[in-house]
């Protein structure tokens, strides 16, 4: 059973291949993250994987389903939900509103002018619900814009829940972060995974954040992929050391 | 039910409709008169409907006059050239205007930022020249003459708006509060949010999957719809419609109503046009130069109250953005 297939992708700028040969495939309710150096191709590849280009060369499987060439607002429609790396947001706007456009375009709501009593209720209560899961319940009513990083990165995650997603992409979700924010970003990434079950792929520079959280992890190297496999056996795998742990230590 | 407490917004809400509705008992008290009170609500719903846009969207235009000068006109040539009925020549008024800037709009939210209101001007000049070189259709400089607002038939009541200052004001006050209300629910509605959102972050909004140019051509329609509903009133409270109405000048008062008041603040280009109306009754018999005045308190307000004037008063809450009521 595969949720996310990926054979081959390849990006090509120019003569320069950012992404080679790279394959991937992603069971339901994995976490996986994908690691790399920078200038890797991690983010190259992640963005191949929402839609936002495409891929020169390889196919995108989504739930057996060739997406290769569908936009990315289409994705995000069959269920794969992004989040950004820099921090997208409506800052001006309090956490509930930011969530409830969110979950109003998700019901497909967004252009309807009139919304009964009963819909606009399921809308709240939705809204109450996925705030309460990233964890913001207590801030609700803050504006967005005036929040700590963590907290706009765990509004963030909210709006995308509210796609309701099959798959959620999250594009280092810690980078930024202090050790406190990291620590609990990466809390509310397991909690996700483990108690609601989402299947994550993540992309992060954070190695110890990855080691904790992911099931298995590909690592990526000018390209390509150097590794694949479980936190323990990418720990001690030689090649990796030399590409990218023992630069990093 | 335990009595709760009101917020910010509500006790605006409040405020807001109890001196308008109050208006002839204390008008007289302050200096005023009764048609300066219908010209505040007048011009208040243009900065409004202006700020549908503005505010609400994050879209600026410059050309808006246009359509409060289409609502003008066409509701003047209603009332001379087809028939003497008050709400008929409101009607085809905000036809004429709201219809036109829904066409025009197809194309101008095409535009971006300072482009998009580059492209309003130039669309709305169009129309200024229109009015002040087509003399035998409207007169030309000398304006639309030789109408009066007809009396209001409702069964068999009839209400004679033309002669009698407060009952005109009332009627005025009725339309401003339809059209308010409708603006209102607009912006309350999911369509209303998905409007804040293009305004915050049109990216972000674009990538949950709302169709941004369709939504902020609806947001101008609309703001053109009510934009000449008011500009028909306009010619209705002067018996009179001239090429000023359309003029980017006008434009720019609007603009400046709307600011002065407090752009996210639903209730604040109402506040503002009070300010610059009263402003200009009472400084215009003082002297010619006085716009130098209110460009000053324009001025101070976008320095010390970017807010607005209403949108200082507003207390920094949790809801702060949401439309009041």
């Amino acid at each position: 059973m595969t949720l996310l297939r990926v054979e081959a992708l390849t990006k090509a700028f120019g003569s320069l291949v950012a992404v080679d040969e790279v394959s991937l495939d992603v069971a339901p309710g994995e976490l996986r993250a994908i690691i790399g150096p920078n200038g890797a191709g991690k983010t190259t590849f992640f963005n191949m994987i929402s839609g936002f280009f495409a891929p020169t060369r390889g196919r995108i499987l989504f739930d057996d389903r060739d997406v290769t060439a569908l936009a990315a607002a289409a994705r995000v429609k069959l269920g794969m939900a992004r989040t950004f790396q820099v921090t997208e947001i409506f800052p001006e706007l309090s956490v509930r509103e930011n969530v409830r456009i969110a979950v109003e375009v998700a019901t497909g709501y967004r252009f309807r002018p009139w919304i009964s009593r009963t819909e606009r209720h399921a809308v709240e209560r939705r809204v109450d619900e996925i705030v309460a899961s990233v964890g913001l319940t207590a801030r609700i009513d803050r504006l967005v814009g005036e929040l700590s990083h963590g907290d706009q990165r765990a509004n963030e995650i909210g709006m995308a829940l509210a796609l309701k997603p099959r798959l959620l992409l999250l594009d280092e979700p810690t980078a930024g972060m202090g050790d406190q924010e990291t620590h609990e970003a990466t809390a509310l990434i397991r909690r996700l995974h483990r108690e609601e079950g989402y299947t994550i792929v993540l992309i992060e520079h954070d190695m110890r954040v990855v080691f904790h959280l992911a099931d298995r992890i590909m690592v990526l190297d000018r390209g390509r992929v150097l590794a694949e496999g479980t936190p323990a056996e990418i720990g001690a795998n030689e090649a990796v050391q030399a590409a990218y742990l023992g630069q990093a230590a | 039910m335990t009595p709760r407490r009101l917020t910010a917004d509500q006790i605006i809400l409040i405020a807001v409709w109890v001196a308008l509705l109050t208006v002839p008992l204390w008008i007289g008290g302050v200096g005023g008169y009764i048609a300066l009170a219908s010209r505040v609500v007048v011009l208040g719903l243009a900065a409004m409907s202006i700020n549908f846009l503005l505010g609400f969207t994050g879209y600026m235009s410059f050309g808006h006059a246009a359509f409060f000068g289409l609502g003008a006109y066409g509701a003047g040539f209603t009332l001379k050239l087809l028939a003497a009925n008050t709400l008929l020549s409101l009607l085809l008024g905000t036809l004429l205007g709201g219809v036109l800037g829904a066409l025009l709009g197809l194309l101008i939210v095409r535009r971006r930022g300072v482009y998009f209101a580059m492209v309003t001007i130039a669309f709305g000049q169009v129309f200024y020249f229109l009015a002040y070189r087509w003399n035998g259709l409207t007169g030309g400089d000398d304006g639309l003459r030789g109408f009066t607002r007809a009396p209001l038939h409702l069964g068999p009541i009839t209400i004679d708006i033309l002669n009698n200052a407060e009952a005109f004001y009332y009627f005025v006050l009725a339309c401003f509060a339809v059209a308010t209300g409708i603006m209102g629910l607009l912006l309350r509605s999911p369509f209303g949010h998905t409007l804040l959102a293009i305004r915050e972050n049109e990216q972000r909004a674009r990538f949950l999957g709302i169709p941004i140019e369709r939504h902020v051509w609806a947001s101008f329609s609309l703001s053109c719809f009510f934009m000449s509903f008011a500009g028909a009133l306009y010619a209705l409270l002067n018996n009179f419609a001239d090429p000023s109405n359309l003029y980017y000048v006008m434009s720019g008062n609007i603009v400046i109503m709307a600011v002065l008041g407090g752009i996210r603040a639903f209730w604040g280009p109402l506040i503002g046009a009070a300010v610059f109306v009263v402003l200009q009754d009472y400084l215009s018999s003082i002297t010619t130069n006085w716009m130098s005045f209110v460009g000053l308190l324009f001025v101070l307000v976008v320095l010390f109250f970017p807010r607005g004037l209403l949108g200082f008063v507003r207390a920094r809450g949790p809801q702060h953005d949401t439309v009041a009521g």
